[in-house]
């Protein structure tokens, strides 16, 4: 589903990401793990197109398709979708007024009809409910006034409205606590645990993969894939640390 | 006046005084009395390039409020010159768009004549090309005009870095029991925000225009032409993204 070959990447005149390979196939998870600043966050920014992250050489095809060539908007309409680490604020713009218009939007990109207001709200409904989300809160501006748990689980909420073919989830557990964390685990492996759909979860800790079992695990130290195993893999990391397993 | 204006004239220092010249001279300014008691409301919608200018004195106890949508021709001006007495209520509801070589403004004059009345302003303007939007507000406040509560809220989005945003609240004080707050702004979109909303799925412009259209909503909210304010503001704001 996912081919990254030999990716380079710069923010700003920074080189982050080193010649990184990797490739997911449908019906898998795959973790990544590693040290701050070894260029987590910014495979996920490269991958979903944020501007100023510059890729330098490599290749992603996602789907056969090229994937650096797409805008993000592009991106998402494929069936990409990126959990933010620091979801962001949007004073003044409804959650669910967003939502169906971001996700009408890709489904005209894709030729698909548009869903009908009832039609929408009756998918966030069940979304919302499925994480303990208060529809109150939906209707919020986006993020506004959420706690950092809040906004972590709003994620998954619009995950599970866009319902999308790859989900890249940057520290989706960070700012969790050990109840939230366990809700936002039944929710990645609810919506995305499917034959036809991958995942790639970026994290610094092992206890995310309790809930998540992970079918790879992969090191990313100083811009490169270091490492990878399987789901014992975390568990020797968190015992041994990065450091020995990086050299 | 007479005269055409030049730009040492504070209040038309960012004008357009050629465009101003084929206007000259201006018709002489409507004056709205609002009688004691009364409810005056009115909605400007300038979109022809034209000068609007209104006198108006709100009597004793009585409210008026002006939505205005500043948004069409090279050079479009609203100017309103209000007076409050006793217990008066005055409230501005205003957004200007401008694109291109546009020069909008709104310039206002409200005075507190007299004890307890109250004025709201809040002023939107949302720019783009090398468009130039004004606001310059004077909040004067007379010597025996106690228990004056004035507020006067603006901000200014510019779409691009060559357009010019130019916001000046201004306060005249003589009385000492008054609360007068002012607030003003100018930035640009976040990007953070727009590439959140493209990674949803909204295309470049329709992230713009949605965190657009989140600036400048509850300007119009209770006019009595909400919803055609707010369609003809969001349809200008298309043509800009």
């Amino acid at each position: 589903m996912l081919q990254i070959t030999n990716l380079h990447a710069n923010v700003g005149d920074k080189p982050i990401l080193k010649g990184l390979t990797l490739s997911l196939n449908a019906g898998e998870i795959h973790a990544i793990m590693g040290p701050n600043g070894a260029g987590k966050s910014t495979l996920g920014y490269v991958l979903s197109g944020r501007p100023g992250y510059e890729v330098t050489e490599g290749s992603v095809t996602f789907n056969g398709e090229d994937l650096l060539g797409m805008e993000p908007h592009e991106r998402a309409a494929a069936g990409l979708f990126l959990g933010f680490q620091y979801p962001v604020e949007i004073p003044g713009v409804s959650n669910v007024q967003f939502l169906r218009e971001a996700l009408n939007a890709q489904r005209k990109h894709r030729g698909e009809p548009p869903l009908s207001g009832g039609e929408f709200l009756k998918v966030a409904r069940e979304q919302a409910g499925a994480l303990g989300m208060d529809m109150d809160m939906l209707k919020r501006p986006v993020n506004v006034g959420f706690s950092g748990g809040e906004k972590k689980r709003n994620e998954m909420v619009q995950m599970g409205i866009i319902d999308p073919a790859l989900a890249i989830l940057d520290e989706t557990d960070s700012g969790l606590d050990i109840d939230a964390l366990r809700v936002v685990g039944d929710g990645i492996n609810r919506i995305m645990r499917r034959p036809d759909k991958a995942v790639l979860l970026i994290t610094h800790y092992q206890r995310l993969l309790d809930y998540v079992k992970p079918d790879f695990v992969h090191v990313l130290a100083d811009g490169r894939i270091t490492r990878t195993g399987g789901a014992e893999l975390a568990l020797e990391l968190e015992r041994d640390g990065y450091k020995e397993l990086a050299a | 006046m007479n005269i055409l204006p030049t730009r040492r004239d504070e209040a038309f220092r960012y004008s357009d005084i050629e465009a101003l010249a084929r206007l000259w001279p201006l018709p002489a300014a409507e004056h709205i009395v609002v009688p004691a008691g009364g409810n005056f409301v009115r909605t400007i919608v300038q979109d022809s390039g034209t000068i609007h200018q209104l006198d108006i004195a709100i009597g004793k106890g009585a409210t008026a409020a002006l939505h205005v949508l500043n948004i069409g021709g090279d050079y479009g001006r609203v100017e309103l010159n209000v007076t409050l007495h006793e217990g008066a209520d005055f409230k501005l509801g205003a957004v200007q768009i401008g694109g291109g070589i546009q020069n909008l403004e709104i310039v206002t004059t409200v005075t507190h004549a007299e004890p307890g009345a109250t004025s709201s302003q809040i002023v939107r303007s949302v720019l783009a090309g090398t468009a130039t939007g004004t606001y310059l507000g004077k909040v004067a406040v007379a010597r025996d005009a106690q228990q004056t509560d004035s507020e006067q809220s603006v901000k200014a989005m510019l779409l691009d870095r060559s357009a010019t945003a130019n916001a000046k609240p201004e306060l005249e004080i003589y009385a000492d029991d008054v609360k007068c707050a002012h607030g003003c702004a100018i930035g640009e979109l976040d990007p953070m925000g727009l590439f959140y909303l493209q990674a949803r799925g909204l295309a470049p412009a329709d992230a713009k225009k949605l965190m657009l259209q989140a600036f400048v909503a509850g300007v119009f909210e209770g006019a009595s032409d909400e919803v055609m304010l707010t369609s003809l503001a969001l349809q200008k704001l298309g043509e800009l993204v």
